[in-house]
């Protein structure tokens, strides 16, 4: 058991992840709602991090690295999106895109 | 012993370091300095990491999101040639006090990480409640061992897709 109790853990989690889905929901640059997808995910892996530090199990840190994982994924598929969207509208504005036609 | 002192004192000082440098990424008008925030906020939540007895953790946070994750981000920043319509719309620097935000949060880890290394009491008390990599390495190897195969297939595809997207057009055909 860490010094540390579990409710400030949770509540530092919670306060990244809403600053994240905050920024994603109101910027309209694509490149920052990616930035803020990070945040979210990082704030993710405090939380598993703190309820893995307080059972003493490893079980939180293999989760983190998942996470990990998952965001090194999702950071390639979504910077190569945006190059993409760079080179075909010369702008990364979100609601460029609000057209689905090939 | 002040608060400043304890681990709380620290976890806290750590943890709104995070969340000042995730707001201002947040509401960032600059890309590059909004990146340059999301490194110290990557930083503070690993100091959090560290502090939670994670050590393992921590050093994964920075080495791979702070140093790899990230240097992803800045390249891409650099293939849009610097976010112009950004940088054109915002305010023209001020001189020097673009520099106070980042120089304060990254003096205050600093300072927060020379007084953790410094105070040998600190340190004792940070080694009771550990998870070190030994006990990581030996569950993610045994009963998470589907679990790694699969963030493995993960990665091949996020590879392949990457490939596939940022491509350049005119060599056409399809993958």
């Amino acid at each position: 058991m860490t010094d540390i109790p579990l409710v400030h853990v949770l509540i530092l989690s919670s306060l990244l992840f809403t600053i994240g889905f905050v920024g994603v929901v109101v910027r309209k640059n694509t490149l920052f709602m990616l930035m803020s997808l990070e945040v979210m995910l990082n704030a993710v892996g405090v939380a598993f991090i703190g309820a893995g530090s307080v059972w003493q199990e490893a079980d939180g840190q293999i989760m983190f690295m998942l996470i990990l994982t998952l965001a090194a994924a999702e950071v390639a598929v979504g910077l190569a999106l945006l190059i993409r969207m760079q080179r075909h509208y010369r702008t990364l504005d979100i609601d460029v895109l609000s057209k689905m036609k090939g | 012993m002040s608060l400043f002192a304890s681990i709380e004192g620290l976890f806290y000082l750590a943890a709104s370091i995070a969340v000042i440098a995730s707001l201002k990424v947040v509401t960032g008008k600059n890309t590059v300095h909004a990146l340059l925030y999301l490194v110290i906020s990557l930083l503070a939540v690993a100091v959090c990491f560290y502090l939670m007895g994670a050590p393992f953790a921590a050093g994964l946070e920075v080495i791979v999101y702070a140093g790899a994750i990230l240097v992803l981000f800045v390249f891409a920043v650099m293939m849009f040639g610097l976010g112009v319509d950004e940088t054109i719309h915002a305010p023209q620097s001020r001189g020097l006090s673009l520099w106070f935000g980042p120089i304060l949060l990254g003096t205050l880890l600093l300072i927060e990480l020379v007084f953790v290394i410094d105070n040998s009491e600190l340190t004792l008390q940070l080694s009771h409640n550990v998870v070190d990599a030994k006990q990581v390495g030996i569950l993610l190897y045994g009963p998470y061992l589907l679990a790694v195969e699969i963030a493995s297939f993960l990665l091949l595809a996020g590879l392949v897709a990457g490939y596939h997207y940022a491509k350049p057009e005119h060599q056409g055909g399809r993958l």
